[in-house]
């Protein structure tokens, strides 16, 4: 087992002219695991494939442990690449099937045996040792190929994106099993998910790119309540947050008629900035009464047990506006949910209205 | 209604039962061709006189493979070549069905299963392991990572002799200006791994000679890729007075089957050190002469063995002088096609035609040797046909191969696996447990925030 460190870790592909990874400073800590999420483009996958050994290093360093693998070939870094291989041989055993690359490494066959057994006990797979691969499920055959990953007890686990190829149901299944399997073995693992809500129910931490370069890394719980710029507060949560820019007043941020409040603290942080945008999560809207809260044209409505999603525009967009203006989602708990067509109040709970300088991106402490 | 994403839709393929899952498409429009296991449903269905390989897949997998592999047509690659994708396919009763890649079936080719299953000699393995490095460092030119490389996804055709090797399954695969030296090593890393175990698996089978040892056979792949790839990219510097190593490397290249497009050429200042390396290389240095001379579109050893027929008949009718394009049109009508066109009908499907014609100036050989003198080639042909081609079977699409391992549990889906008669299902806790509490996600797409925090605590 093993800490990751990427150090100013950048990669330029030849004639490009942006670094595709650019200063990626990250430390992933001994038996965490680490997901790198972001939408395509973003450099995770290459940030992955920088520490794997495929994607050389333009400038900075990777380490592994102790070990610089910066320059080493993939096959000297001892990491292995989990769901590489699917294929089941049909004259093998399942134990065969799972420990057939020690026997390629030189593994003695007593040491082979005893670490299959060990990956089977693991992976539930005990009594198919013996079998020939013939009617295994789908989900079995995931399985084997983990097996196939644990027998070698590598330092590090890479995934790239392993759920891409599953059908709806077995992405699921799938996503459970890694994430017992990864705490029960307790082997550093590195994920990349274009997926936001795999990286948040999978990962210790979660690292957000964009364009080559970190956004944040934190608990999936950090991200969510305390993003640290625009990007990460739209990427992060589904639906996604509102992103409403407002005007700066006295006591608050005011949206159409209505002043939100928020702390003078907050707004000192703000510099010289007229504008800044006020970011608030569904579900921290509630239904307001009279003149609080900010106006909402609603759209659609829809419910969702105990709750109800309001799609709508800020109250008084002219209709022909209506369908490039801005959206915003709020999720209401009530049992008697406006209609479409309404016009209603949102409260915001003020304990999580977050602020971001329009100039910059950035959350205003 | 079905859509379909294809550069020139073959109209017979629009009436296919798009709107049926393919596992349960009627048999009677299947053909059950040996191939390598496969996590997707595959099939190969017959349409007209012509044989497609259709796989149900997701759609962006679906996509992206059509799109690498008509790159690879582009390029010149050997690999199978993309017809459609079939996407919006709908049950009567509104179900969605995954999206279709069509490829069409390379004719005359042999899964590396069936090659093995009649037992196999160590110089076919050795023909065999040689035609998939040369498809690698092929690949590997032109910027293709394979990501799952395996004699699964290859297929095989004959070569004068030896095999050339196609790409089948481009689903893992990336196109890049230029791969790193990290990606190669992967790419070799996997292929070691994979060729390993489906050894291992023929092995396990009772199909694999004694005498081959699946570790040397890896190690071979590995150190053959290492002196192939050396010869084509790697720098070579001597002394000024060795000019002449220019023109060699050239024709090394040459005997490789590979052009030289570009040599990098640099010298010190006083010229005293010169540094080589090939910059562009491209395959099929005899195969595009023997087009270019003769229209004939073959392998690159068939090429090879038909261009020394060509110099040969040359030289016999003494026209060294003459234009080599005008020579190459009466070989064509005067040797070639009598050969070829003497081949009944009913035995026109077992082998190619250059492959064909390269088997009879073999066989003729074999008769000039035993009679002491030179066979005429249309008697070696007649010969050739009588003994030796109506007793091979057929191989423009071949059938044979998947019955050494035992009865299929489906004969149209090898992965399936094979008739089981183990009845009882072991014991799986995993699979067991989660028949119990199926709800474990709901339908929405939305982050269940609440969750998360009652999870993460």
């Amino acid at each position: 087992m093993a800490t990751v460190q990427f150090t100013d870790a950048t990669r330029v592909y030849p004639g490009a002219d942006h670094p595709s990874v650019d200063k990626l400073n990250l430390d992933i800590g001994d038996g965490e695991f680490m997901v790198l999420v972001g939408p395509s483009g973003c450099g995770k996958s290459t940030s992955l494939r920088m520490l794997a050994g495929l994607e050389e290093v333009n400038a900075g360093s990777i380490h592994i442990g102790d070990r610089d693998v910066t320059d080493l070939p993939p096959k000297d870094r001892d990491i292995a690449m989990v769901f590489q291989n699917y294929a089941l041989y049909p004259h093998m055993t399942v134990g065969d099937n799972m420990g057939f690359a020690l026997k390629m490494a030189g593994v003695s066959k007593a040491e082979r045996q005893q670490r299959v057994e060990e990956a089977a006990k693991l992976l539930g797979l005990d009594d198919f040792l013996n079998r020939k691969p013939k009617a295994l499920s789908g989900g079995q055959r995931q399985r084997v190929a983990m097996g196939r990953a644990i027998v070698r007890s590598p330092q590090v686990f890479l995934m790239d994106e392993p759920l891409s190829n599953l059908d709806a149901k077995l992405r699921v299944s799938t996503r459970t099993q890694i994430a017992a399997l990864q705490t029960r073995l307790g082997v550093t693992t590195v994920y990349v998910t274009h997926d936001q809500v795999e990286a948040m129910t999978m990962g210790d931490r979660v690292a957000v790119m964009k364009d080559g370069v970190l956004m944040q890394v934190d608990s999936p719980l950090a991200l969510y309540d305390n993003p640290k710029n625009l990007f990460v507060a739209g990427f992060i949560g589904s639906p996604a947050m509102n992103l409403i820019e407002g005007v700066v007043s006295a006591d608050g941020i005011s949206v159409g008629d209505y002043v939100v409040p928020v702390p003078r603290e907050t707004l000192a942080h703000a510099a010289n900035e007229k504008n800044l945008v006020l970011g608030i999560r569904p579900e921290n809207f509630d239904l307001g009464s009279g003149n609080e809260g900010i106006g909402i044209d609603v759209d659609v409505v829809e419910e969702l047990g105990a709750d109800a999603f309001i799609y709508g525009t800020l109250a008084g967009t002219p209709d022909i506006d209506k369908l490039t203006a801005q959206q915003i989602v709020g999720r209401i708990s009530s049992r008697t949910p406006p209609h479409r067509g309404t016009t209603v109040r949102l409260n915001i709970d003020p304990e999580h209205v977050h602020v971001f300088s329009k100039a910059t991106g950035n959350r205003l402490a | 209604m079905p859509r379909f994403l294809s550069a020139k839709t073959d109209t017979r393929l629009i009436t296919l039962p798009w709107e049926t899952p393919l596992a349960e498409w009627p048999e009677e429009m299947l053909v059950a061709l040996p191939r390598g296991i496969s996590r997707h449903v595959v099939r190969f269905v017959r349409v007209g006189k012509e044989v497609f390989a259709v796989k149900e897949v997701l759609e962006h997998l679906a996509r992206h493979e059509y799109r690498l592999l008509r790159d690879l047509t582009r390029l010149d690659t050997p690999s199978v070549e993309a017809v459609g994708v079939v996407t919006d396919r709908f049950t009567p009763d509104g179900t969605v069905l995954d999206p279709i890649l069509i490829t069409r079936h390379l004719q005359f080719s042999l899964p590396y299963r069936s090659l093995f299953s009649r037992g196999v000699r160590q110089d076919t393995v050795n023909r065999l392991v040689d035609a998939m490095v040369v498809l690698l460092a092929r690949l590997h030119l032109i910027g293709f990572l394979w990501g799952d490389v395996s004699l699964s996804n290859t297929l095989f055709r004959r070569d004068a002799g030896a095999f050339a090797a196609y790409l089948v399954d481009a689903e893992t695969g990336e196109l890049h200006d230029q791969l790193t030296n990290g990606q190669r090593e992967h790419d070799l890393t996997i292929a070691r791994t994979n060729l390993f175990g489906e050894f291992c698996d023929l092995e396990a089978g009772g199909l694999l000679d004694e005498a081959l040892d699946p570790l040397v056979l890896v190690e071979t792949i590995e150190s053959r890729y290492r002196e192939l790839w050396g010869e084509l990219t790697g720098v070579e510097e001597f002394d000024g007075s060795e000019m002449h190593r220019i023109e060699s490397r050239v024709r090394r290249l040459n005997a490789l089957g590979f052009d030289v497009a570009e040599l990098d050429i640099t010298t010190d200042f006083a010229g005293s050190t010169i540094r080589i390396q090939p910059k562009v290389v491209d395959a099929g240095h005899h195969s595009r002469r023997l087009i270019r001379l003769t229209g004939l579109d073959t392998e690159e050893n068939q090429a090879r063995r038909l261009l020394n027929d060509l110099d040969y008949y040359r030289a016999r009718t003494d026209q060294q002088n003459a234009d080599e394009s005008i020579v190459a049109h009466q070989w064509l009508t005067n040797r070639f096609e009598p050969v070829v066109n003497s081949v009944p009908a009913e035995m026109r499907a077992k082998l190619e035609p250059a492959e064909l014609y390269h088997e009879v100036l073999e066989h003729r050989w074999f008769l000039s040797e035993r009679a002491g003198n030179e066979v005429p080639v249309d008697q070696a042909a007649r010969s050739y046909m009588d003994t030796v081609l109506s007793q091979l079977p057929d191989e423009k699409l071949n059938l044979s191969g998947m019955e050494a391992m035992g009865p299929l549990a489906n004969p149209f889906d090898p992965s399936q696996g094979f008739v089981d008669d183990e009845v009882d299902k072991p014991y799986d806790p995993w699979e067991t447990e989660s028949d119990d509490d199926t709800p474990e996600e709901p339908a929405t797409p939305y982050l269940d925030i609440a969750a998360l925090r009652r999870a993460k605590g």
